[in-house]
């Protein structure tokens, strides 16, 4: 269900709107419809998340219907129709993963980082959630970080450890 | 050591660069072929050489060339499927993220044979750093014109493009993809009209994994018949095997087809044996859709023959005994893991990738995993296991496409073969959710006898 989080109106900046003129350029005469889901990573890597107005607006450029646009948004996971952390961070659950330790990794962030899957840190910077395969089983348990997608490897729970830490300093 | 025609040079460094990537005989076969060769004459060195759809279909990818369309003046599509997504497999992401490049040159000789002047990468979302990857190799590429306007004077234009996925299992069905493609909902079409007549915006097209095409590269320079002569059978060439799950070493391997899987599991050359010590309990050969296999009817068919890596005989034995080589994604279980934790794992996979549009598919998922999940959380009754049965035989064949039949064939070899380990959980609800049911009856030396039950 697409549920309104937030009604704040957005202004795609010139820079935004000029990579959105590049993916334009890469489909044929009339069939610019195919820029959608590459606008939406691109307004998700702007926004940290795709708000209705943000796909209002996703739609009004690409001259399509509202509902295209939504329906697309809520089809695809990887989308974020709310807020969520500065980090938000995307450990596998998958069949190969699991054999190797990834319901662990789940539950050791779910303490670590104090919130439960879905939820952002008080402190506004981590998200968690376990997402489906993503295709890197052989090097196990593995995470991903948007809006980057920087990818980590290998797991332990101490490693997880370290790299919440880094992004703490970082930020 | 095996021949390696992709992963040969995989460990020089800066082959993710066209200059090291050229210095190493890259781009060899993109002159070759735009300059030699004809459109025709490509196609039929990739029918000589028995190459097969490295996806998981394994339908000869020669003769899906050859069923492309061709009216007048209506453009023609060569698209790639980089929507790796079946659990279990990750070889188009270790290519494309340490030979882009090889990739790239199988699309320019591929899309120039099919008569594409623009041609998609459709990547999955998630690979944003292969994404990146890719682009700037085709930045590179282009800069030395082997992309663009007139490619090595030869008249010949082509124009290479990565599209993102939004993250949907789905689209790995080829028409699913396309749809993605066009901007839309990941729903696969209704078939036919095929892609080959009617693909992408309605044009013909052509849909090709990553391995098939960067396997075109090998074929151009050496010939269809040298790669013929790899393998066994009908199957032919190499297959990038990856591995993962209880293994020493996990990991992309190409193997020469014809490996015999005990060598391919126990020596060092590839996986090293199963980690820790153990012992093999199971494997999954060709990715999480493809029927689970006990350790003896993995090692070897019923009748006590050695199993091989090859599409023939990793299905010897059809689905009572034998499995399938699908994507090549092998995932290995040790004495420790439940199969009945995996097979709920799975089917809440395919639950949550199901695209909703059939319903024996959209229902039928989310009830297995129901099934599965009260079963491995201690609160099954033995009608369950049938009930399980019975759902997946009203889901296979019954939908569009695949998505249904990858979703009931795990559950129903699960079923066939681990049929004591559910029934266990059943009657030990509490044991069950502390303690693993173990190997017994599985494990190698083959010690149980077979029964091949009826499928029906």
């Amino acid at each position: 269900m697409l549920k309104v989080e937030e009604q704040t109106p957005v202004q795609f900046s010139s820079e935004l709107l000029a990579k959105f003129d590049d993916v334009k350029s890469r489909y044929p005469e009339g069939k610019h419809k195919s820029a959608l889901l590459p606008l939406l990573h691109l307004v998700q890597a702007e926004y940290l998340w795709v708000s209705t107005p943000a796909m209002d607006k996703v739609a009004e450029y690409l001259n399509i219907q509202p509902i295209e646009v939504y329906e697309v948004a809520t089809f695809y996971s990887m989308y974020f129709l709310k807020p969520q952390g500065k980090y938000a961070l995307e450990v596998c659950r998958t069949g190969p993963c699991c054999l190797v330790g990834a319901e662990k990794i789940l539950s050791h962030l779910e303490t670590k980082l104090g919130v439960k899957e879905g939820e952002v840190t008080a402190d506004g910077l981590f998200s968690f959630r376990g997402v489906e395969c993503l295709a890197a089983c052989g090097f196990g348990p593995v995470l991903q970080i948007s809006p980057e997608y920087t990818f980590y490897e290998n797991l332990t729970e101490e490693s997880v450890d370290k790299l919440i830490e880094d992004l703490r300093t970082k930020s | 050591m095996s021949r390696k025609l992709l992963l040969e040079h995989i460990n020089v460094p800066g082959i993710n660069t066209l200059d090291v990537y050229r210095q190493k005989g890259g781009y060899r076969a993109v002159e070759k072929a735009l300059k030699t060769l004809t459109p025709e004459e490509i196609v039929e060195e990739v029918k000589k050489s028995g190459l097969r759809g490295r996806g998981g279909a394994g339908f000869p990818t020669g003769m899906k060339w050859s069923f492309l369309a061709k009216p007048e003046g209506v453009a023609r599509y060569l698209v790639c499927n980089a929507d790796e997504s079946e659990p279990g497999t990750f070889k188009d992401r270790y290519l494309m993220t340490h030979i882009p490049h090889a990739l790239i040159e199988g699309m320019i000789v591929s899309s120039f044979a099919l008569g594409a002047k623009v041609s998609y990468i459709y990547v999955r979302g998630e690979m944003m750093p292969q994404i990146r990857i890719l682009e700037k190799a085709i930045a590179e590429a282009k800069a030395a014109g082997w992309l663009g306007k007139n490619i090595l004077g030869t008249g010949y234009d082509l124009e290479l493009y990565v599209q993102p996925g939004g993250g949907a299992y789905i689209c790995g069905e080829e028409t699913a993809l396309l749809e993605s493609l066009e901007g839309k909902r990941g729903n696969p079409r209704i078939k036919p009209p095929f892609p080959a007549i009617a693909g992408l915006y309605g044009c013909p097209t052509v849909v090709n994994n990553v391995e098939s095409i960067a396997a075109v590269v090998p074929i151009i320079n050496d010939g269809g018949e040298e790669y013929a002569k790899i393998g066994i059978g009908r199957s032919t060439g190499t297959k990038l095997i990856s591995a993962s799950g209880n293994l020493v070493k996990p990991g992309v391997y190409e193997i020469e087809l014809g490996l015999p899987v005990e060598e391919f599991i126990y020596s060092d050359e590839y996986c090293g044996g199963i980690a820790n010590g153990k012992r093999l309990k199971a494997t999954v050969a060709g990715g999480s859709s493809v029927p689970i296999l006990p350790a003896n009817l993995t090692l070897k068919y019923a009748n006590g023959e050695p199993r091989l890596m090859s599409y023939e005989s990793l299905s010897e034995g059809g689905f009572a005994t034998g499995t399938m080589m699908g994507s090549g994604g092998f995932i290995a279980f040790d004495e420790d893991q439940c199969i009945v934790r995996n097979t709920w794992n799975f089917a809440r996979f395919y639950h949550h990738e199901s695209c909703g549009q059939c319903s024996p598919c959209r229902e039928g998922t989310g009830w297995m995993e129901k099934v599965l999940h009260k079963i491995e959380h201690g609160h099954g009754s033995m009608d369950d296991v049938d009930l399980l049965w019975d759902i997946q035989r009203k889901i296979e064949g019954n939908t569009i496409c695949p998505l249904g039949d990858a979703a009931a064939w795990p559950v129903a070899s699960a079923i066939r073969h681990f049929r004591d380990e559910f029934e266990w959980h059943i009657k030990e609800p509490i044991k069950s959710q502390q303690q693993n049911y173990g190997i017994a009856n599985y494990a190698v030396p083959i010690e149980k006898t077979v029964e091949v039950k009826s499928e029906n």
